[in-house]
């Protein structure tokens, strides 16, 4: 389970949270929702330990990760998978050796047992075949593929997605949806979803939160969340901007 | 008062990048001695600086061993001193002009092209992908960089030292008219181990400190495409200014 409690972050003058309230519990798929700039990025980098909150925690496994560093953090961080916006995959190295990273780096495994995982996850993604193509060979939805192949390569309890679907084409992000909700099935994690997509994302989310103005503002399942009262939330799902107090957008 | 504030201002922002360019030094020395040693990373990088650089370090090698040979056979004869034409291309080249323009012309080549790639690295998350994989960024990009650059530096530098003498061999021999024995015995006779040591101390600290600020520089590149062009110019500019500046230090007090 992972625990966000009273998470502040400031840049500057500029306020981004202010003071977020989220758990995220085992085995399911949270994706959180909101306007972009709001935060969501941010709050994801501090679950990761890639930013320190100005003030609040995160609990991963009981263990409050905005206190650790070095070699703990990183113990944290090998339970982790991330799917960066664009796929963070290292340019010069081809598919399969971006997809092995992990293993190489981080195990002793041979190169026998390294390169059946790697088939394996490939194949999982849907990707048979391209291992010694480079990411500039691929497609915008193969990269996020391959990205996703690397995050789950080492069996990762916990996986974050940041934006997965931007940039792709509606069929693209349906499929990508899918691949998130199928290895989810397979493989076990606990996924976190950062995402724009509405009405999409409900339909592989477990439960939904939306961040509004450095703030969680609503939880629940898809359902409760489309039947939301709260008028920030209604006008965010039918992409409307928001009516001020003096009637201005 | 705004005048004030300004320089102030200047100051602060002055001392901010001294603590962090040091700070990144100190994580650079601690990586270097930690295990695992990523001797790979090393010499791919080593691979790296020589292929961008080699031909260019020829072409300035030969060309400045050339115009050294054709002024100081203008400014010896002066003197009837032509004899001396080989210890002074010699000793130009091997205590000052070699270190110093070959690292320059490594910065332009090389330097720039490490801080671009590093800085593209950092625009599209793959150096934060590399620390949510808890490879330490430092250990695996920057620190293969540094070493290849103290290897890297010292072997282009004697390349340009040997091309650059024959370059003036070429001129002082076959333009000039002097003759082949005296252009190279002279040269034994006056350039001793101590002055090749100079050259070899200046292009290793050369190594250092152009990696070092080319590495930092991609590190810390932002804002996109513009940030990562802002990072590659002034790792270019820091690095001349400095490998002058330096040079000037070292053989005013050090050597």
């Amino acid at each position: 389970m992972i625990e966000i409690k009273e998470l502040y972050k400031a840049f500057g003058k500029q306020q981004v949270l202010k003071g977020v309230n989220l758990k995220i519990l085992e085995g399911e798929i949270m994706a959180i929702i909101g306007r972009s700039g709001g935060g969501k990025s941010v709050l994801l980098k501090h679950i990761v330990g890639l930013l320190k909150p100005d003030r609040g925690s995160i609990f991963i496994k009981g263990e409050d990760i905005t206190n650790l560093k070095g070699s703990r953090l990183d113990k944290i961080r090998s339970e982790i998978g991330v799917v960066f916006q664009g796929g963070a995959l290292f340019d010069s190295l081809t598919v399969y050796d971006n997809v092995a990273f992990p293993l190489v780096e981080k195990t002793k495994l041979s190169k026998k047992e390294i390169h059946e995982k790697v088939l394996k996850a490939l194949s999982d993604v849907g990707l048979e075949g391209m291992e010694y193509k480079y990411p500039a060979e691929l497609s915008g939805g193969m990269r996020k593929r391959v990205a996703l192949a690397r995050a789950l390569i080492s069996n990762p309890k916990f996986v974050l997605f940041d934006e997965p679907t931007t940039g792709l084409d509606p069929i693209l992000v349906r499929s990508i949806h899918r691949l998130i909700r199928d290895t989810q099935k397979m493989y076990g994690f606990t996924g976190l979803i950062i995402s724009h997509e509405i009405p999409e994302i409900f339909e592989i989310s477990d439960r939904v939160a939306m961040l509004h103005d450095g703030r969680i503002i609503e939880v629940g399942t898809p359902e409760d969340i489309q039947k939301s009262e709260n008028i920030i939330v209604k006008n965010f799902i039918m992409g409307m901007e928001e009516i001020n107090e003096k009637g201005k957008s | 008062m705004q005048l004030l504030q300004l320089i102030g201002k200047y100051f602060l922002g002055l001392l901010s990048f001294l603590g962090r360019i040091f700070i990144f030094l100190l994580q650079i020395i601690y990586h270097i001695f930690t295990p695992p040693f990523k001797f790979r990373n090393f010499l791919r990088q080593v691979r790296f600086f020589g292929n961008k650089s080699l031909i260019v370090v020829i072409f300035t090698g030969a060309f400045s061993g050339m115009v050294l040979a054709l002024q100081g056979f203008y400014a010896l004869n002066k003197f009837g001193a032509e004899a001396l034409l080989g210890p002074v291309v010699a000793l130009s080249l091997i205590r000052e002009l070699g270190p110093v323009l070959c690292a320059l012309m490594v910065t332009g080549r090389a330097g720039s092209a490490v801080t671009a790639e590093i800085g593209i690295m950092r625009i599209t998350e793959q150096i934060d992908a590399l620390t949510v994989m808890a490879v330490n960024p430092i250990k695996y990009i920057v620190v293969p960089n540094i070493l290849a650059g103290i290897v890297a530096f010292p072997l282009l530098t004697a390349i340009f030292d040997l091309i650059g003498i024959y370059g003036g061999y070429l001129i002082s021999v076959h333009v000039l008219g002097l003759s082949e024995g005296t252009y190279f015995s002279q040269m034994e006779l006056y350039v001793d181990m101590e002055d090749i040591r100079v050259g070899l101390y200046k292009s290793l600290s050369f190594g250092v400190l152009v990696t070092w600020i080319c590495t930092f520089m991609g590190y810390h590149a932002t804002y996109g495409a513009r940030g990562v062009s802002r990072a590659t110019t002034n790792a270019v500019v820091l690095s001349s200014v400095v490998i002058l500046v330096w040079d000037y230090m070292l053989g005013a007090f050090l050597l």
